[in-house]
C-alpha cells in the first residue's frame, strides 16, 4: 500500500477489471433511547474505476449515512450490518487501524462545507502536505513539491505563492479545489464526495464540477457523488441510485434514468425538480455554438424588446418601486464602509411578481431587508405603495409595515422556538389590529388553513413541524395582515425538492388568490422562472439587466447574466452537455 | 445559505438522523388537511398559553417537585419551630439563651422509638440549644441566599439584556460599570459598608451582596442577546412592528430563561458561602445573630469531638443547595417546548 503512494504521478495505473468497491446489503441502524432505528437497509451497488456514481435523495433518505459507514464515520450510536468490499477488502466490520489506513488513502472525502472543513489557523499548503505526509514517507521538501502539484491539478493560480495563503484568502470555489486537493493527496482509488458544490454559487458550482470530471478522467479513479441535486447529476454522473427513506428505489445508468425513470418516486423526484427553461421554452435562445465559438444572434434580443416596450406603458402606482438605492455596510476601525448596493432602481407593480436573482454578496438580501425596513439605505429612495420609506422614524413607519411582509430563507432560524405556531402567526395581527381572544384564534386557524395545516398545529412549536411544514407557518405569519407587497427572500433554498415544489405551489396560488405583488428573492433562476413575470439580476450590488422572463432567460444582454444561465444544471443529461458547451463558449469570448 | 451547511461532519451524521426521524413522523402536509375555501365552518383549536404548558412541565418533572416539597419542608421546619420577627413558635427553646451542658452537649434525638428529647441536635460549647440554633441559622440562609438570588438576577438580567440588544454606548457603559464591579474585591467594598449594614440587619446585608454578585449573570445575558438578536425570527419581529420592549421580553428573553435559572441557582447556592466567608471576617452576621454558614464556621475545630455542631447545619445547607439545584434543572426543562420528554 504504502509502496504505492510514494510514486509521485498524476496517472494511476488501472486496477484490474473489477469493481472498485462492491457494497452488498448494507444496512445502516442508530440506536436511539434503547431503540434500532433505520437509517438505510439492503443497499447495494458497485463502483467501476473511472465511473462516477451518483446517491441522489432528499434529507432523511440515508444517502450519505450509508457513505460514512463505509469509512467507520458513524456516529457513536450507529452501526452498520452487511457487506462492502473495497478491492476485495471488507470494510463492514474492519478494525479501527485498517479503516483508518484506507481513510484518505484508498478512500477520501470532500464534505460540503469548504470553510468548516480547513483549518483557519494553517496555511491550505501545509494542510495538504500534511495529507501528503500522512500516508508516505515523502521528506518535507518532497511533501511540499507534492502539494504544490496538487494545487495546480486543481487549478489553483499560482500555486506556489498561494501554498502560503490561509483558507480565509482563498475564495469559496477555491476552498473546495482545496478540500479536493488534501482528498487527492494521495492518490485514492476511490473519492466520496458528499454534496460538494451545494455551499457553493452556481457558477462556481459549475467549475468544480467540471474539475471534479476532469479530475475523474485523469486518473481514472472513481466517485460516489453524494448529492440531493439533479442538474448536477445529470452534469457529472455515470450511474445514478435513488434512495428513499433508506432504501434503494431505482438505479440506473444516468441518460437512462432521466429519459425513462422507472419508479413512482423516481418520476416525483424528477418532476419536482424546476426545469430552468421549461416554462419560457428554452435560455439563451439567442446563443449559438459552433465549434466552440460563440455566435448572438442579436436581432431575436431586439424583437424582444420592441415587443416588451409596447407593454410597459401604464399609470398605476407600483407596489414597489425603487430609485437609485445605495446601501452601505458601516466599516470598523478606519475601514472604509463597505458598499452593498449601488444605484439599483426597480419598479413591481401591483399583483406582479418580480424575481430578483444574484449569486452569493450580490446584496440581494440586503435589498430584501432594506424593503421591509429592517437596515436604512444611504442613498435613492424606496417607495412603497408611493410611500417614501427611507426618511421615515420607526414610529412613522409603523402603520406602513401592514402593506408589506417579509418570508425568511430559513424557516427554522425565523420561527422564535419559544413560541407556539399560533402565537407566531398571530403576532403581526395582535400588533396591528389588536383583535379579541375569541377573533384572533379565528383568524389564526382561517390562516393556518390558508397555508394548508391542520388548524391543531396551532399549539405546536417550531422544533415539531418539517422544515416544509414550517416554511408554511412563515407564510402565514407574512400573510397574516393581508400585504400589498410580499418579499421573499430565498424562500424555499433550504427545503428539498419535492416540498419546494408543494410550497412553491402554495405560494404561487395565494398569489393568484390574492394578487399582492412579490419581490421574490432567489439565487436559483429555475425557481424564480416558475414563478416571477419579470427578473432583475445582481451582480456585486449593481442591477446588471432587467426585464420579463422571457426576455431575460431567452435573450439576455448581459454577458454576466448569459454566463449566470449557462452554469445553472439543467435536470437533463442531454441537455446538460449542451449547456456545458455553451459555458465553455461564453466563458472564452468573455476572457477575449 | 442552507441551515445546515456549517455543520460539522461528525455532527451532521446526527443531524441528519434527527431529521430523518422528524421525517417520517411528519409529512409536508397533515392528511387531516381540511379543504381551503371553507371559512365559514372554521374550527378553531383553543389556544394554550404559555404559563399553562410552562406549569404542566413543571409538575411532570419529579425531580423539581422533590426540590419543591424539601425546601418548603425546611422552609416550614425553620420558621414554624423557633418563630420569626416577634411570632412565637412551638420549640421551647431560645437560640441565644445559655444553659447547663446536658451529656456534653450530645444530640437526644432518636428515631427508633421516636422522640426528641431535651436538645434534639445537642448543645454548643455554651451550652445553647442547637437545634433553635440551627433553625436560626437556617432562616438567616435562606433569606440571605433568596434576597442575594433575586437581586443578582433581575440586575444581572436588565443589564445584560440592555447592553446586548441595544450595543453601541449603551453597551460600552454597562459593560464597563460591569467590569468595575467585578474589579473591586467584595470584601473590600464589604469593610466599607460594615458599619451601615451590621446596624441595618440581614436584609439590607443580602441586597448588598446581591448588588455586587450580579456581574456574572450580566455578562452571561448580554453573549445570549448578543447571539439572538442576529436571529431571523428577531429580523422578523422587527419586521411586522414589535417594539424593541416586546422583542426583549416576548422573543429573547425567552430563549435566555435557561442560563438565567442555571446562574441564578448558582448565585443562591454561592451566597450562601460569601455570607459565611464575610461571617468569618466579622462583616456579616454578627454573633449573637447566626447563620448556617458562620455555625459551620464556629464550630470547625470541634469536628472531631463534637461532629454534630459541624453536621447538623452542614445538611442544611446541603438540602436548601439540592433543592434549589432541582427546581431550578425542572424550571429550565419547562421553559423550553423542545423538552417534550420530562425526566422521571
Amino acid at each position: 500500500m504504502s509502496s504505492r503512494s510514494v510514486i509521485i504521478s498524476d496517472e494511476q495505473a488501472p486496477v484490474g477489471n473489477g469493481p472498485i468497491l462492491a457494497v452488498r446489503g448494507l444496512g445502516v441502524e442508530f440506536n436511539v433511547d434503547n431503540e434500532w432505528v433505520m437509517a438505510a437497509e439492503d443497499v447495494s451497488y458497485e463502483i467501476h474505476p473511472g465511473e462516477i456514481l451518483a446517491i441522489v435523495g432528499e434529507s432523511g433518505s440515508g444517502k450519505s449515512m450509508s457513505s460514512m459507514a463505509l469509512l467507520g464515520l458513524l456516529p457513536r450510536n450507529g452501526r452498520s450490518t452487511g457487506s462492502a468490499k473495497m478491492l476485495g477488502k471488507e470494510l463492514i466490520g474492519a478494525p479501527q487501524g485498517t479503516l483508518r489506513r484506507v481513510r484518505g488513502n484508498e478512500i477520501a472525502m470532500i464534505f460540503q462545507e469548504p470553510m468548516t472543513a480547513l483549518n483557519p489557523v494553517l496555511t491550505v499548503g501545509e494542510q495538504i502536505r500534511e495529507a501528503v505526509e500522512q500516508h508516505t514517507e515523502l521528506s518535507p521538501a518532497q511533501a511540499r513539491k507534492r502539494a504544490i502539484e496538487l494545487l495546480r491539478m486543481v487549478e489553483i493560480p499560482e500555486a506556489e505563492r498561494r501554498y502560503d495563503s490561509f483558507p480565509h484568502q482563498f475564495s469559496g470555489g477555491q476552498r473546495q479545489r482545496a478540500m479536493i486537493a488534501i482528498a487527492l493527496a494521495n492518490d485514492p482509488m476511490l473519492l466520496i464526495a458528499d454534496e460538494p458544490t451545494t455551499a457553493l454559487d452556481v457558477t462556481v458550482q459549475a467549475e468544480v464540477l467540471d474539475l471534479l470530471r476532469k479530475l475523474n478522467k485523469r486518473l481514472n479513479s472513481a466517485v460516489l457523488l453524494i448529492t440531493h441535486d439533479m442538474g448536477v447529476v445529470a452534469d457529472l454522473a455515470d450511474h445514478v441510485v435513488v434512495m428513499e427513506r433508506g432504501r434503494i428505489v431505482e438505479a440506473a445508468p444516468t441518460a437512462q434514468l432521466f429519459a425513462a425513470p422507472a419508479e413512482a418516486y423516481t418520476k416525483q423526484l424528477l418532476g419536482a425538480v424546476p426545469h430552468l427553461g421549461s416554462k419560457v421554452g428554452g435560455v439563451l435562445a439567442d446563443v449559438e455554438v459552433v465549434d466552440g465559438r460563440l455566435s448572438i444572434h442579436e436581432e431575436f434580443a431586439e424583437a424582444a424588446l420592441r415587443a416588451q416596450e409596447t407593454h410597459t406603458a401604464s399609470g398605476v402606482v407600483p407596489a414597489l418601486e425603487l430609485t437609485n438605492v445605495d446601501i452601505e455596510y458601516p466599516g470598523r476601525f478606519r475601514q472604509p464602509p463597505f458598499k452593498a448596493v449601488t444605484g439599483v432602481s426597480l419598479t413591481i407593480n401591483p399583483g406582479e411578481v418580480l424575481g430578483l436573482v444574484g449569486e452569493s454578496g450580490s446584496g440581494k438580501s440586503t435589498i430584501a431587508r432594506a424593503v421591509t425596513g429592517l437596515i436604512r439605505t444611504s442613498g435613492g429612495t424606496v417607495r412603497i405603495g408611493g410611500t417614501d420609506i427611507t426618511e421615515l422614524t420607526a414610529r412613522q413607519l409603523l402603520p406602513l409595515r401592514k402593506k408589506f411582509a417579509i418570508v425568511f430563507q430559513d424557516p427554522a432560524a425565523s420561527l422564535n422556538p419559544r413560541l407556539s405556531i399560533g402565537d407566531s402567526i398571530g403576532e403581526p395581527l395582535l400588533l396591528h389590529e389588536k383583535p379579541g381572544r375569541a377573533e384572533l384564534d379565528k383568524r389564526v386557524a382561517s390562516l393556518l388553513e390558508d397555508v394548508q395545516l391542520p388548524v391543531a398545529f396551532r399549539n405546536r412549536y417550531p422544533h415539531e413541524l418539517s422544515g416544509g411544514q414550517r416554511q408554511r407557518v412563515g407564510i402565514a405569519r407574512a400573510l397574516s395582515l393581508q400585504p400589498d407587497l410580499l418579499v421573499a427572500d430565498e424562500p424555499t433554498s433550504a427545503l428539498d425538492v419535492s416540498v419546494q415544489a408543494k410550497v412553491l405551489q402554495l405560494l404561487q396560488d395565494l398569489q393568484r388568490e390574492r394578487g399582492f405583488a412579490c419581490l421574490f428573492v432567489s439565487h436559483d433562476l429555475a425557481v424564480v422562472e416558475l414563478l416571477a413575470s419579470h427578473i432583475a439580476v445582481l451582480n456585486k450590488g449593481n442591477l446588471v439587466e432587467q426585464g420579463t422572463t422571457e426576455q431575460i432567460l431567452k435573450y439576455p444582454r448581459d454577458p454576466y447574466t448569459r454566463r449566470l444561465l449557462a452554469a445553472a444544471p439543467v435536470p437533463d443529461p442531454g441537455e446538460q452537455s449542451l449547456r456545458r458547451e455553451q459555458r465553455t463558449a461564453l466563458l472564452a469570448a468573455g476572457a477575449e | 445559505m442552507s441551515n445546515h451547511q456549517n455543520q460539522r461532519d461528525d455532527s451532521r451524521a446526527s443531524l441528519e438522523l434527527s431529521e430523518m426521524t422528524l421525517q417520517s413522523q411528519d409529512t409536508d402536509i397533515a392528511t387531516a388537511t381540511p379543504t381551503r375555501g371553507q371559512t365559514d365552518r372554521i374550527r378553531t383549536t383553543e389556544a394554550k398559553s404559555q404559563g399553562r404548558l410552562i406549569r404542566e412541565r413543571f409538575f411532570r418533572h419529579k425531580g423539581a417537585l422533590a426540590g419543591i416539597a424539601l425546601l418548603a419542608l425546611i422552609f416550614l421546619l425553620a420558621f414554624s419551630s423557633i418563630g420569626f420577627a416577634g411570632l412565637p413558635g412551638w420549640w421551647n427553646k431560645e437560640y441565644d439563651v445559655l444553659a447547663a451542658r446536658f451529656n456534653e452537649g450530645r444530640p437526644t434525638l432518636t428515631l427508633w422509638p421516636f422522640s426528641l428529647g431535651e436538645h434534639p441536635f445537642g448543645q454548643d460549647v455554651l451550652g445553647r440549644d442547637y437545634f433553635a440554633l440551627t433553625m436560626r441559622g437556617t432562616q438567616t440562609s435562606l433569606i440571605i441566599a433568596f434576597i442575594v438570588g433575586l437581586v443578582a438576577m433581575v440586575i444581572g438580567t436588565t443589564v445584560g439584556a440592555v447592553a446586548g440588544y441595544f450595543r453601541g454606548w449603551t453597551e460600552a457603559f454597562l459593560m464597563r460599570i460591569t467590569d468595575v464591579v467585578i474589579t473591586i474585591p467584595t470584601v473590600v467594598i464589604a469593610a466599607a459598608v460594615a458599619g451601615i449594614v451590621a446596624k441595618a440587619g440581614i436584609i439590607p446585608f443580602a441586597i448588598f451582596l446581591g448588588l455586587v454578585t450580579w456581574t456574572g449573570l450580566a455578562r452571561l445575558v448580554r453573549g445570549e442577546f448578543l447571539s439572538l438578536r442576529e436571529k431571523e425570527f428577531v429580523e422578523s419581529a422587527k419586521s411586522v412592528g414589535a417594539s424593541s420592549v416586546r422583542i426583549i421580553f416576548r422573543h429573547i428573553l425567552p430563549n435566555t430563561v435557561g442560563v438565567i435559572i442555571v446562574s441564578t441557582t448558582l448565585a443562591i447556592s454561592g451566597a450562601i458561602l460569601l455570607e459565611t466567608a464575610l461571617s468569618y471576617l466579622g462583616l456579616g452576621v454578627t454573633a449573637p445573630d447566626t447563620s448556617l454558614g458562620k455555625a459551620i464556621n464556629d464550630n470547625r475545630s470541634a469536628l472531631t469531638v463534637r461532629p454534630w455542631l459541624f453536621l447538623w447545619p452542614g445538611a442544611f445547607i446541603i438540602g436548601i443547595a439540592l433543592a434549589v439545584n432541582f427546581i431550578g434543572d425542572g424550571l429550565r426543562d419547562a421553559f423550553d417546548p423542545k423538552q417534550t420528554r420530562v425526566k422521571q
